[in-house]
């Protein structure tokens, strides 16, 4: 039965329904509240996961991964700088091939400190062989806990997952949501069947260091592992529609979500929650008869090459509109959609929209600015774009910055 | 004894080693000099097996205290913590 | 050769690792394995201990045994034991009890009183039933002789090296056991490779012992500290005969079972065993280190109360 809830009652409700053993958890805004809202399930006895109050970031990780080791379903959440101290092991842990779920409640990463939202803590873990899930809105965040489970703990996947939902602005909204049983999610996920454990009657050495001889074949089969979760995704997503009469792309395997793109000649793509402002400029432009649409990944990695080529040759130019930035260069995710688009053949123009970044609004504005500086592209080539000039931070408050920074 | 964990080897899933397996690699081979037991003199304490980093001498069922060449590393503490001077070090044959 | 003879398929540290000859940490793994038995999970972090006991895929284990990283041993070993913990409440199948599984950690010195304390100390807080074993052997070893902050005063490293202007580690070395027993550990103790049936026993004590426990074991490196191979042994007992490296229990924080002393030994004898310490027998100024050298054995006797 639908019910109001929280982005953190909601991703607590789903780590209920999935039960992990094990869940070590140290505060960090505004994750927080997800850990607090299991401690009083713990409390209240409807848990009875082992509840381990840490002593940072880096020994969540590093705790939830021995238990994961021994064989154990876990969980713990975290954002920025908890990420950040949690890199090290969450890079081995995949590796190692220990499933790992965590909820990431994405906030920006110092300096300055900033606890509001954006996606540059999860960004900046892309490389580590961790699943990445992106949630529109609190009902997916739910459901994406559950999905990682199931994928991550797949014996051919064996990869810690990051379930990722903007931080504030999907953790402290009240949103109508379905939320599912723990009777009801067994059907769909079943219980962790660990490939190794480390069992005293059954001895295994985990863990072993790898000589030049034979490390790229080991990170190799990481590589493959997060390709084949393609895959199991796509079967997740099937069978959670089955179950749950919820869809979520079922039509590009489960990692990307469309709106009104099927005849767009401008697309936006972005990641997450700044998707359900941006259905309301599209809705507009519609209504005048403009053909705008909306791309919205639901994984960043593995990363949805071919579903994305495929909902996107049509379009006459392209907006990648994300809350991350790689200094230096571009956007992370318009770095990756046009090496997929251009090795593919593709001459769409691109632009790349930083936005949002450390919890500014998005407004209807700043989306309508992107929308109209990327219909001029229409007709044109990439080559037609300035050399330096693909990439616009909308909003810029130029009248901060120096003289001649401007 | 394990087998050989190079022969047909496959990486397993997360890179995870069968248990024992360092006996495929012989460390005798770094030997410079190996300790010859004089039996006679032996008093069977122990103490060389108890204090060997190699597990490379050990008493065998014959009661005797013997050297494990295959995997002694030549480094002495047998024949130095021996209380009546059994062992001794003898240089190897280059 | 007849393997059988020398019953390495029973062993639980296995011949064939990669330490070098004489090593003290060897050694300790060894004796580690003997005491705690198969039913055992040992957490180790990256080191000396690590690298040459499973170059992939190799392993000299025969015990289940995880290294993840350098330093979070600590909060691995309680993760495995939390696992357990609840399959053992939850009844899960395929899983020992929790009661007869030892968890046990085994860790260098840089590990342990520097990257790793703040796993350590959480683990320890937390009370989880891990026994944490450090085999000190008072630097970075694996990277090529660093000083760590269990470096003795006077010790030439690659880092804290002898100059013109320079008597090596001129920082006290910290006080790791009193830093665990400040925990309100139950049991804490500190033991000698030189000593094996006293260590061995510890281990044995510290598995009876529920909650987290730290034993420190003195495991000198032939390499690291300038010896020959063969003098490993002397070595470790020197230490404890001078009162430099002083063996106790602190049970429930008291002091207990301190192994007396009878006549110690002036720390020169131990001190001149090592090349570590060499220049302090060579350059002017050097007695002056060696006074205080003696003064902290001194210090050592007084405070825990060695000298028979």
């Amino acid at each position: 039965m639908a019910k109001m809830m929280t982005g953190y009652d909601a991703v607590a409700e789903a780590v209920k329904a999935c039960d992990p053993d094990v869940i070590p958890a140290y505060p960090i805004t505004p994750q927080t509240d997800i850990v607090e809202r299991i401690s009083e399930m713990v409390a209240d006895g409807e848990l009875t996961s082992e509840y381990v109050r840490v002593d940072s970031e880096f020994n969540a990780a590093s705790t939830a991964l021995g238990a994961s080791a021994a064989g154990a379903r876990t969980f713990t959440a975290t954002c920025s700088q908890g990420l950040k101290l949690m890199s090290e092991p969450l890079f081995s842990a995949s590796g190692m091939r220990l499933p790992l779920v965590l909820a990431i409640a994405n906030r920006s990463l110092s300096a300055p400190l900033s606890i509001w939202g954006d996606h540059t803590d999860t960004f900046a873990e892309r490389d580590g062989g961790m699943i990445q899930f992106y949630a529109e809105d609190v009902q997916e965040a739910m459901d994406n806990i559950a999905m990682a489970y199931r994928v991550a703990e797949d014996e051919e996947i064996s990869l810690p997952a990051l379930s990722c939902l903007d931080g504030f602005i999907l953790t402290h909204v009240q949103e109508k949501v379905e939320p599912f049983s723990r009777k009801e999610i067994r059907e769909f996920l079943p219980e962790r069947s660990p490939v190794h454990t480390l069992d005293p009657s059954d001895p295994k050495t985990m863990g072993a260091y790898a000589r030049p001889e034979h490390w790229t074949e080991t990170r190799y089969e990481v590589h493959q592992a997060q390709l084949k979760a393609k895959d199991k995704i796509a079967e997740a997503v099937e069978e959670f529609a089955n179950i749950f009469d919820r869809e979520y792309g079922l039509g590009y395997n489960g990692l990307l979500e469309t709106y009104r793109a099927e005849d767009a000649d401008v697309l936006l793509v972005a990641l997450g929650s700044v998707c359900g402002t941006m259905k309301y400029i599209v809705d507009e432009y519609r209504q005048r008869g403009e053909k705008i649409g909306i791309v919205r990944p639901r994984v960043y990695r593995p990363f949805p090459t071919e579903e994305l080529c495929e909902v996107l040759e049509d379009a006459e130019a392209i907006a990648v509109v994300e809350k991350d930035i790689s200094l230096g260069y571009q956007g992370g995710l318009a770095i990756d959609i046009k090496s997929a688009l251009y090795s593919n053949g593709s001459r769409i123009p691109i632009l790349n929209f930083i936005v949002g970044l450390a919890g500014r609004d998005v407004k209807k504005d700043n989306i309508k600015n992107i929308v109209e500086q990327t219909k001029e592209l229409r007709g044109k080539l990439p080559e037609d774009i300035e050399f330096g000039k693909e990439e616009r931070w909308e909003p810029l408050r130029t009248e901060l910055l120096e003289d001649d920074k401007k | 004894m394990t087998d050989d964990p190079y022969k047909n080897l496959k990486i397993s899933k997360g890179a995870v080693v069968k248990p024992r397996t360092s006996l495929v690699n012989k460390t005798g081979s770094w030997r410079s000099e190996r300790p010859v037991v004089d039996h006679e003199k032996c008093v069977a304490c122990g103490n060389c097996e108890k204090f060997c980093p190699d597990m490379a001498i050990k008493e065998t069922e014959e009661g005797k205290f013997e050297v494990d060449l295959d995997y002694c590393k030549g480094c002495g503490i047998c024949a130095e913590e021996c209380p009546v001077k059994a062992i001794i070090m003898k240089e190897e044959e280059k | 050769m007849n393997k059988d003879k020398f019953k390495h398929g029973e062993e639980l540290f296995c011949p064939g690792h990669r330490a070098c000859p004489g090593c003290g940490a060897a050694l300790t793994s060894k004796l580690v394995t003997e005491a705690t038995g198969p039913k055992t999970i040992l957490s180790m972090p990256t080191g000396c201990m690590e690298v040459t006991t499973t170059p992939y895929p190799e392993s000299a284990w025969g015990i289940s045994w995880i290294h993840n990283i350098f330093e979070n041993s600590a909060a691995v070993a309680g993760g495995i034991e939390t696992a357990y913990k609840s399959f053992s409440k939850r009844g899960k199948e395929g899983y020992m009890d929790y009661e007869d599984v030892n968890f046990v950690v085994l860790a260098g010195d840089g590990a342990t009183f520097d990257i790793g304390i703040r796993s350590l100390s959480g683990m320890m807080e937390r009370g989880h039933d891990v026994l944490y074993i450090c085999y000190d052997n008072e630097a970075y070893m694996n990277t090529g002789i660093q000083r760590s902050s269990s470096t003795p005063i006077g010790a030439a490293t690659t880092t804290s090296p002898a100059g013109k202007e320079s008597f090596g580690e001129n920082i006290h070395k910290k006080d790791m056991p009193s830093i665990a027993a400040a925990h309100g550990l139950r049991y804490v103790a500190t033991a000698s490779v030189a000593y094996p049936e006293d260590f061995k026993k510890k281990i044995n004590k510290a598995l009876e012992t529920e909650g987290p426990k730290y034993i420190q074991v003195f495991a000198p490196c032939p390499r690291g500290w300038k010896h020959e191979s063969k003098n490993t042994i002397d070595i470790a007992r020197l230490a404890v005969e001078t009162g430099l490296y002083p063996i106790f229990e602190l049970e429930d924080g008291q002091l207990t079972n301190v192994r007396k002393i009878k006549d110690r030994k002036p720390v020169e004898e131990y001190l001149k065993a090592q090349g570590r310490f060499k220049h302090l027998f060579k350059k002017d100024g050097g007695g002056e280190v060696v006074e205080n050298i003696q003064k902290i054995a001194d210090m050592n006797a007084e405070r825990i109360g060695i000298d028979k």
